[in-house]
């Protein structure tokens, strides 16, 4: 197997932690990750936001590159995913579309590449059978709350792979990996993505809905796949609870992390020490 | 003597979906979208009142509200509408109009300095340069002092680099906006 590698902006500063983990994880499981060269940013919320073209032609110019490798587009960020997915699924369905991605980029494009998460493609690629057979140091005593967030469930039809309103491919990988997960409701309520830098208030509010109900839950750690998720989720449990009230600290790790570990790759290979909420406490009953 | 009915939003409600791409007239005001809209307690307008205005045509209603701002951008209502309205959609749509036609911007559409410092960001590295692009912001926003204390939290963490991670196809990303700017003004 062979992926060309999205890794994202955020890949390589705010959630470093995730493109490092990523990284270890596929090499750990013998898969070759061959970087786009020349990657550029997907356009994320700005561009969808303010300009339909940019919205397009910054996806489509990252799948011209990968369609010159000749390899599927793999990469963990939530955000990039649904952009390029989006922006392949209307080049795909229309024409005019396709015509202004092609004028913008100044490069013929039939959204011809395929463009999958890491999490489709640890579930549906790699698969449970050669995961399992991997893993060297179970996951014991941690109770995860899988948290999936906004754009890996939706809009279905352009990003789900599995199901929008109950997903439960993240589960069950970590099941594998020797944890319990809990039954929760908020698996894809919305942390507030990037109103954390224009208005903080509400992301404080999300913050603290998703996390006291974890903890609820029955949950120790949260699990997330997406780099916004992370962040929110991790860097500002203090001023939720400032702002909302008590709940139990929880770490956040991201689900490359937690499977990196259960393979045997130590915490410095997955970049624990990028989170605020430390895992060592909740990781030293892992067995070794 | 027989009075001619007219329909005043029609022409706002038109150019909204032509635009959108969603079928924005087969609301049925069903409430889906808004019941599991994240920034309900927030906003002033909630997506199925963002539906009804734009039947109604109350284009600077709807272009001058917070709530296009507050919009998070999470999709659930376009994953929730029976009628397969992509409402998420319609709302960039209705950002994209407001700052086109300098509408009556609240004080929190801080969102259209966001997404300008950011892509400007893209334009110049061909990537985002994230300590750049949140100065920039606060500078256009001068919503200087919110969570300031976060950047020394990312810093320390090396999670906010010093310098951008130029793409070695940084050009070709300027030539996407170029062209993008001549499409617009087009």
């Amino acid at each position: 197997m062979r992926y060309a590698f999205f890794p994202g902006c955020s890949m390589e500063a705010t959630a470093w932690d995730f493109g490092k983990s990523a990284r270890a994880l596929f090499k750990a499981l013998d898969i070759r990750l061959e970087e786009i060269p020349g990657w550029v940013c997907c356009g994320s919320t700005p561009a969808h936001s303010s300009s339909e073209g940019l919205a397009l032609a910054l996806p489509a110019l990252n799948l011209q590159k990968a369609g010159a490798m000749g390899a599927p587009v793999m990469t963990a960020c939530a955000a990039c995913y649904s952009r390029l997915r989006a922006a392949n699924h209307r080049i795909q369905n229309d024409p005019e579309s396709r015509k202004r991605a092609e004028q913008l980029t100044e490069k013929p494009y039939d959204g011809g590449v395929a463009v999958h998460h890491i999490l489709d493609v640890l579930v549906n690629h790699v698969g449970r059978d050669v995961i399992s057979s991997r893993i060297k140091r179970p996951l014991r005593g941690l109770r995860i709350a899988c948290y999936y967030g906004c754009l890996l469930s939706r809009p279905p039809g352009i990003v789900a792979y599995d199901d929008p309103e109950h997903p439960s491919c993240m589960d069950g990988l970590l099941e594998l990996a020797g944890a319990e997960t809990v039954q929760w409701p908020f698996k894809t309520e919305c942390c507030g993505a990037s109103l954390a830098i224009t208005n903080n208030d509400v992301v404080n509010r999300l913050v603290h809905r998703i996390l006291s109900m974890a903890a609820l839950a029955g949950a120790n750690c949260v699990a997330v796949a997406c780099p916004l998720c992370q962040m929110n989720l991790d860097l500002r449990q203090d001023d939720a609870r400032k702002a909302h009230g008590d709940f139990p600290t929880l770490p956040v790790l991201y689900v490359t992390q937690l499977l990196g570990i259960a393979l045997g790759l130590s915490e410095k290979d997955v970049g624990l020490e990028a989170l605020t909420v430390g895992a060592d406490k909740l990781l030293a009953g892992a067995a070794r | 003597m027989t009075e001619k009915l007219q329909w005043a939003g029609e022409k706002f409600m038109r150019e909204v979906e032509a635009r959108s791409g969603a079928r924005v007239s087969s609301c049925l005001q069903c409430h889906k979208c808004s019941s599991g809209c994240p920034i309900g307690p927030e906003t002033d307008l909630l997506s199925s009142q963002a539906m009804r205005m734009i039947h109604l045509g109350m284009e600077e209603e709807l272009l001058g509200s917070r709530g296009i701002w507050l919009c998070a951008s999470c999709q659930t209502c376009s994953a929730r509408c029976p009628m397969g309205i992509d409402v998420a959609g319609v709302m960039d749509v209705l950002r994209m109009m407001a700052v086109e036609r300098k509408a009556a911007l609240p004080d929190k559409a801080r969102g259209r300095h966001f997404h300008r410092s950011f892509l400007g960001s893209v334009r110049r590295h061909g990537r985002v340069f994230e300590l750049e692009m949140m100065a920039i912001y606060k500078l256009r926003s001068m919503d200087l002092f919110r969570d300031m204390d976060k950047a020394p939290k990312l810093m320390k963490k090396s999670k906010l680099p010093l310098l951008p991670n130029r793409s070695r196809s940084a050009g070709e990303v300027r030539k996407v906006f170029r062209n993008a700017r001549k499409e617009e003004e087009r």
